[in-house]
C-alpha cells in the first residue's frame, strides 16, 4: 500500500458523484487514501445584520452539523464500503484558497475536483474552483467532468 | 351628472380637504407628543447650575476624559492593533465562520454611521459655527476610549445560551459586572433603568429622528406632502422585515449602506478637491472658531456645545448601544473587541462628520457678511443664515448640491438606506433592552416590534424640533446610567489591558498572518 494522500475537494452535490467515484477507483488503483475537504463558502469580511451576528455561533453549529451529516458522512461511509481509508474535513472560507493549504499540510500529491458549476454565470466572472485550483494547485490537479 | 370642469374642481377641494384634514394629523401628533416628551427633554438638557453648559454634555466629556487619562490614551496607543485584529491577523483560522472583528464592528458602523453623519452635523454647523467641527472631532477622539471601555465590557458579561446565540450590553454588565464588583443591588436597579432609556432611544434616534429626516429628504425632492405617508410607508417595510421576517431587505441594505458610506466619503473628497484653494481658509475657521466663536452668537460655548452633542449623538461613544452590536464578537479576548470597537468613533465621527462639516463650509452655503467676515446669525432661528434658508440634511444636500448638481439625488438615496439601515439596528437594541425587561419570548418580542413601527409613523409626521430634542434627549439618558456603570466597572477592563498587554509583548497572543 503507497503512503499516498488524494485530496478530493468535495462539493457534495449528490447528482453529481463522479468526482468522489473516480478518486475511489484511483485511490483503489494506487493503494492511496483519500481526504475528503468540504468547504463552506465563508468571508469574514461580509456584511450581516444584527440579528444575524447574534444568532452566527447557534447557525455555524447546526451548518457544520448539517454538512457532517448530509455530505461528509455519506461520502466516507461509501469510501470505507469501498475498501478506501479516507478522512474528511469541513472548513470555513475561500475554497481554493482552504483546498490549496489542506493539501500541502497533509502532503498530497494529488487533488481531485468536480467540474460542476464552471459553467455558471458566476463562474465565468469570477473563476469556478476548478480553474482556481488549476491555476495555483502545488500538485497535480485532476478536473472530473 | 357633473362636467368635466365641475369633476375637477371637485375633486380639487377633495384633494385640498384631505391635504388639509392630514396637516392637522400631523399637527396632533406634534402636539400630544411634543407635550409628553417636554419635561424629559428639558430635565436632560438643563444647564449645569450658573451656567448655560447642558449638565449631559459636561457628563459625557468628563467620562471620555477620565477613560482617556485612565486607559493612558489607549485609543492613540492601540490604534495599530486595533486595524491588524480588524483585518483578521490574530484571528484563529479554525474560528472562521463564527463572528469577525471586522464584521462587528461593520455591523456597529450601520448603526451609527446615518442621519447623525449628515444631518445632525449640519444642524451643528450651522448653530455652533464652524468651530463645532472642532469640539466634534476632539470628542470622537477622546469618545475612542469610552468605546473601548463599554465593548470590552460588553463581550466580557454577555449571555451566551445552550442554542448558540449571544445577548450582550450594557444590560448585562451592568447587572453581572457590578455584582462582581459587589453592587448586585445597585447593578441590577441600573440595568433596568438603562434598558429603559434604551428603548426609548430606540424610538426615538434610532427611529423617530431617522424617519424624520429621511422624508425631509424625500420632501426635499417631490415637493412637500404630509409626513404620516412617509411614516406608514416606512413602518411597513420596517414591519415586514422586523415582524415579517423578510430578511432579505435587511440584507440588501447592509451590503448597500457600507458602498454607500465609501461614496458619501469619495463625493465629499472629490468636492473638498475641488475647492482645493479654501481647504487652508476652512481650517482656519475651525480652529477660529472653536476658540472665538467667530462672529457666532453661542461664541466658544455654543460652538463646544453643539461640537460635542452632535459627536455623541453621532458616534453614540459612551451610550452604551454599541455594545450591544459588538458583543456577538467570536474570540478568547473581550479586550480585542474594546480595541476593535475604538476605530468607530474615528471611522464615524473623526473621519465622515468632518467630511460633512468641510463640505458645508467649504461650498459657502452657510452665509458670511461681506463687511464684517462673520457668519450672519438669525437670531429668530437660532443659527446661521444660510442659502435657501435650509437646516438639517437639505443644508448638506445644498452643499454637496452646489458642487455636484446631482449629487442631492444620490444623497437622498443615501439617506433614505442609511436611515432604514440606523432604524434596523435600533429595533434590535431596543427589542434587547425590551426583553431583558419582560422576558424572552414571542409576545414580548411583538409587543416591542408593533410599537417600534409606530413610532416610526410618529416620528415622520413631527416637525423637526420636537423630534430633535426627544431623540437627543433619550440617547444621552442611556449614557447617564451607562457611564455610572463604567466608572465602577473600569477596573475590570483595565485588569484586562495589563494581562492582554503583557501576553501580546511575550508572544503568547498569537499572530495567525
Amino acid at each position: 500500500m503507497s503512503s499516498e494522500t488524494f485530496v478530493v475537494a468535495y462539493e457534495g452535490d449528490p447528482e453529481d458523484p463522479g468526482v468522489l467515484d473516480y478518486a475511489i477507483a484511483r485511490a483503489k488503483a494506487e493503494g492511496a487514501r483519500l481526504l475528503l475537504v468540504h468547504i463552506l463558502e465563508w468571508s469574514p469580511y461580509s456584511f450581516l445584520t444584527p440579528q444575524e451576528l447574534e444568532e452566527r455561533h447557534g447557525r455555524r453549529k447546526q451548518e457544520l452539523a448539517r454538512a457532517n451529516e448530509t455530505v461528509m458522512a455519506p461520502a466516507l461511509a461509501k469510501c470505507e464500503a469501498e475498501g478506501v481509508t479516507a478522512d474528511g474535513l469541513i472548513r470555513y472560507g475561500q475554497v481554493v484558497e482552504l483546498i490549496v493549504e489542506e493539501t500541502k499540510k497533509a502532503g498530497a500529491s494529488v487533488i481531485f475536483v468536480g467540474r460542476s458549476g464552471a459553467n455558471a454565470m458566476a463562474a465565468r466572472v469570477f473563476g469556478s474552483v476548478p480553474l482556481g485550483l488549476a491555476q495555483i494547485a502545488p500538485v497535480p490537479t485532476v478536473i472530473v467532468p | 351628472m357633473f362636467d368635466r370642469k365641475t369633476l375637477a374642481l371637485a375633486s380639487g377641494f377633495a384633494l385640498s380637504g384631505a391635504a388639509a384634514q392630514a396637516q392637522s394629523i400631523d399637527e396632533t401628533i406634534n402636539n400630544v407628543v411634543g407635550a409628553v416628551t417636554g419635561p424629559f427633554v428639558s430635565f436632560i438638557f438643563s444647564p449645569f447650575p450658573g451656567t448655560s453648559f447642558p449638565w449631559i454634555v459636561l457628563w459625557l466629556v468628563i467620562a471620555a476624559t477620565i477613560f482617556t487619562l485612565y486607559f493612558a490614551f489607549v485609543q492613540f496607543r492601540a490604534f495599530p492593533h486595533s486595524i491588524a485584529l480588524v483585518s483578521g491577523k490574530y484571528s484563529d483560522p479554525d474560528d472562521a465562520g463564527e463572528v469577525s472583528h471586522f464584521q462587528a464592528l461593520a455591523t456597529a458602523l450601520s448603526g451609527t454611521v446615518g442621519l447623525g453623519n449628515i444631518a445632525g452635523v449640519a444642524v451643528a454647523v450651522s448653530i455652533g459655527g464652524p468651530g463645532a467641527t472642532f469640539w466634534m472631532i476632539l470628542a470622537g477622539l477622546m469618545g475612542m476610549a469610552s468605546k473601548f471601555t463599554e465593548c470590552t465590557l460588553g463581550v466580557k458579561f454577555r449571555n451566551e445560551y445552550d442554542d448558540g446565540s449571544v445577548s450582550g450590553g450594557p444590560m448585562y454588565y451592568l447587572n453581572k459586572g457590578m455584582e462582581q464588583r459587589g453592587f448586585a443591588g445597585l447593578g441590577k436597579v441600573l440595568a433596568i433603568i438603562f434598558s429603559i432609556f434604551c428603548v426609548f432611544g430606540a424610538l426615538g434616534g434610532g427611529n423617530m429622528f431617522q424617519a424624520n429626516q429621511a422624508h425631509a429628504q424625500i420632501t426635499n425632492i417631490v415637493g412637500d406632502y404630509p409626513g404620516w405617508i412617509t411614516g406608514v410607508v416606512f413602518a411597513a417595510i420596517v414591519f415586514a422585515v422586523i415582524i415579517g421576517g423578510l430578511k432579505s431587505i435587511a440584507q440588501v441594505t447592509e451590503k448597500i449602506v457600507p458602498f454607500m458610506g465609501v461614496l458619501y466619503v469619495g463625493t465629499a473628497l472629490i468636492v473638498i478637491l475641488m475647492n482645493a484653494d479654501q481647504i487652508g481658509w476652512a481650517f482656519g475657521q475651525i480652529f477660529d472658531g472653536a476658540f472665538t466663536g467667530a462672529g457666532v452668537a453661542g461664541g466658544l460655548v455654543g460652538a463646544l456645545i453643539q461640537g460635542f452633542k452632535r459627536a455623541a449623538f453621532s458616534n453614540e461613544a459612551g451610550v452604551g448601544s454599541a455594545a450591544i452590536a459588538h458583543s456577538a464578537v467570536k474570540t478568547k479576548e473581550p479586550i480585542t473587541e474594546g480595541f476593535v470597537s475604538l476605530l468607530e468613533p474615528f471611522i464615524d465621527t473623526v473621519v465622515i462628520c468632518t467630511m460633512t462639516a468641510l463640505v458645508i463650509i467649504i461650498t459657502g452655503v452657510m452665509q458670511i457678511d461681506p463687511e464684517t467676515g462673520n457668519y450672519i446669525w438669525n437670531a429668530d432661528l437660532g443659527r446661521v443664515e444660510t442659502v435657501g434658508d435650509v437646516s438639517g440634511v437639505a443644508l448638506t444636500s445644498a452643499a454637496f448640491g452646489s458642487a455636484i448638481s446631482w449629487f442631492p439625488y444620490m444623497l437622498a438615496i443615501a439617506v433614505i438606506l442609511f436611515a432604514f439601515s440606523t432604524m434596523i439596528s435600533w429595533s434590535y437594541y431596543g427589542l434587547k433592552a425590551w426583553t431583558y425587561m419582560f422576558g424572552e419570548g414571542k409576545a414580548q418580542e411583538l409587543s416591542f416590534k408593533v410599537l417600534f413601527c409606530v413610532f416610526v409613523i410618529i416620528g415622520a409626521a413631527m416637525n423637526l424640533g420636537p423630534v430633535i430634542d426627544f431623540s437627543d434627549a433619550s440617547i444621552f439618558a442611556m449614557a447617564l446610567i451607562n457611564i455610572i456603570g463604567l466608572y465602577f466597572l473600569m477596573p475590570i477592563v483595565k485588569d484586562e489591558l495589563t494581562s492582554y498587554s503583557s501576553r501580546l509583548k511575550s508572544g503568547e497572543i498569537k499572530r495567525y498572518a
